[in-house]
């Protein structure tokens, strides 16, 4: 069962990932089938798990304290372009380009 | 031509009132100078954890528990992913799967006809309440081509607020918000204030043939204010109505609210049907709310939720406030709509009754006709009023001890209003507005003024 080239085109735009050429292909191929082992154990009725703790993992409830912020000055040493102090970024999400138009492995499937 | 169902439902989002985020320690403030209440982990850097705060949640559960809301007592947070600059992380940690309140209702009221003398009360099903993140804000710069982008509000508590599709109009979506924002205000949850993108509210509008199913459904955004909301949902309805009378179809899409024009537009930066990879987050265990009976013996009470004890705490909801007017004061249930409908005029009212004789069933007009009137034709609020409680209750008990007339009271509330300092008793004295009490005064006042008009008398004598 190969992943279908419309499923890797959806893939592409939602994660940003670039499967690049048939080997990343295959390796993600590969890793489907590996997951999919999982649906050999049944697990009607069962519960899933959060975690291997189970109720020893307790969420942590913290008071409503202010404790952090006032640091403008490092989080924008990050940015690559700034305006006064905004960071600065696209006008919109730039849009993937058609499959068509890309130069890594989907184009041409 | 067959009747139109129209269908309405709300996605609101009511920002938590805290001092601080929902998983940070950064402050919660409307106007700072921009990245001034960030974090690094609300600015997504690597290595940071989400830790959550106690009071987002005891909002949220205040909140489910005045919905009549079934508040689950394991509720788990999941990431919803999309990428946008003004979402660091490029997920949103939100409640998908199992959020924290579920199956609630909210009963607001409509006046028929638009008289205040007939109001029917209606009833929207609450669907679900989750706690989630905000996003950061986004300042388009057409002119640059660029965003910019403060993440201030990145990471505030947000309460979603689902209403089922219950509602058919403008009228009752925006009663029903109204409703919801002053519950929420009197619980202190949320300050629900529009304006200041604390209530955000987004509506899904169908319409479809009695009998026949459902139709396509728009979501309608950027509604900027509850009258404003009513207007979008009817605008939004006659446009389904119309196109597809035209033979057209209704695309499911998003569309904004332009408040100038008085129409929806399509909304141009939804690229098709967004596919958000829920997956459960995996930096949070489960959130376990407790009640008496469940309650663990051992636990650090910092670090546990009581649902019973938030029940027990929680404040008269505006339901019950009206009755408990109606009933203590004799008003009529308008009036006692009216008196909630206005921040502090309840208060107000109350604090004239206490201090004048006068009944409250005539007070209530004073405040109602007289008082409201003069606030809202000046734009003021209760707590802005030149007049206090204490100035007209002097007023009335002038009125009521039937030291001045009805009119001279409206003449000496309309000098009072200049807010001069003057006292009621003063103004009086000044207008020389007493009513006479002594009846041969009257009389030699009667005779003095048929005296100096002999002529105008003998006309009348004559016929």
């Amino acid at each position: 069962q190969k992943v279908s080239v419309e499923v890797l085109d959806h893939l592409e735009h939602l994660a940003l990932v670039d499967f690049r050429d048939w080997e990343g292909v295959e390796r993600l191929q590969k890793a489907i089938q590996f997951a999919d082992q999982l649906h050999e154990v049944n697990t009607d009725g069962v519960e899933p798990m959060d975690s291997v703790l189970e109720d020893r993992w307790c969420l942590y409830l913290r008071e409503d304290d202010v404790t952090e912020g006032n640091c403008t000055k490092e989080l924008l040493e990050n940015a690559r372009e700034k305006v006064e102090e905004y960071f600065v970024a696209p006008p919109g999400n730039i849009p993937l380009p058609k499959l068509e138009e890309r130069e890594t492995f989907l184009q041409g499937s | 031509l067959a009747p139109w169902i129209p269908v309405v439902g709300l996605e609101i989002h009511a920002q938590i009132s805290s001092n601080s985020k929902l998983f940070s320690g950064s402050r919660v403030q409307f106007a700072a100078p921009p990245n001034s209440l960030v974090s690094f982990f609300d600015a997504s850097l690597p290595g940071t954890l989400p830790v959550l705060n106690r009071r987002c949640v005891e909002a949220a559960v205040m909140t489910g528990l005045a919905l009549n809301c079934s508040i689950n007592k394991k509720s788990l947070f999941d990431r919803k992913h999309y990428f946008y600059a003004d979402l660091p992380a490029g997920y949103q940690i939100t409640q998908q799967r199992v959020p924290i309140a579920v199956n609630g209702s909210l009963s607001y009221s409509l006046c028929i006809d638009n008289k205040m003398s007939q109001m029917v009360t209606k009833t929207v099903r609450i669907k679900q309440i989750q706690l989630e993140q905000d996003s950061g804000k986004s300042l388009h710069d057409d002119t640059r081509c660029q965003t910019l982008v403060d993440l201030n509000r990145a990471g505030v508590g947000l309460m979603e607020v689902v209403m089922e599709p219950d509602m058919c109009c403008g009228e009752e979506a925006a009663a029903a918000v109204r409703e919801l924002q002053l519950i929420l205000q009197t619980l202190g949850s949320s300050q629900a204030v529009m304006a200041e993108g604390q209530l955000r509210v987004d509506a899904n509008v169908s319409v479809h043939h009695p009998g026949e199913p459902y139709g396509v459904r728009t979501e309608v955004k950027n509604i900027n204010s509850i009258r404003f909301l009513a207007k979008a949902v009817d605008y939004e309805i006659q446009r389904q109505i119309e196109e597809l009378e035209n033979g057209g179809t209704i695309l499911n899409e998003t569309r904004a609210f332009d408040s100038k024009l008085g129409c929806t537009v399509p909304m141009r930066d939804k690229e098709g049907k967004q596919d958000y990879r829920f997956m459960p987050e995996p930096n949070l265990p489960p959130l376990i709310l407790y009640d008496a009976k469940s309650l663990p013996a051992n636990m650090n009470h910092q670090q546990v939720i009581n649902i019973d004890w938030i029940h027990e705490r929680l404040p008269d909801l505006p339901s019950v406030k009206r009755e408990k007017l109606v009933e203590q004061y004799g008003i009529l249930p308008e009036h006692s709509f009216t008196l909630l409908n206005e921040d502090g005029l309840a208060e107000f009212f109350e604090s004239v009754v206490k201090q004048t004789q006068m009944k409250p069933k005539k007070v209530i007009g004073w405040i109602l006709n007289d008082l409201l009137s003069y606030l809202k034709q000046h734009s003021l609020t209760v707590k802005e009023s030149p007049v206090s409680s204490f100035l007209l209750a002097d007023l009335l008990n002038l009125l009521e001890k039937k030291e001045i007339s009805s009119t001279a009271a409206k003449q000496v509330l309309a000098e009072l209003w200049k807010g001069e300092g003057k006292t009621p008793l003063e103004i009086v004295k000044d207008q020389k507005l007493e009513l006479l009490q002594d009846q041969k005064e009257l009389e030699q006042i009667c005779q003095a003024v048929i005296d100096g008009q002999e002529n105008e008398v003998i006309m009348m004598v004559l016929g």
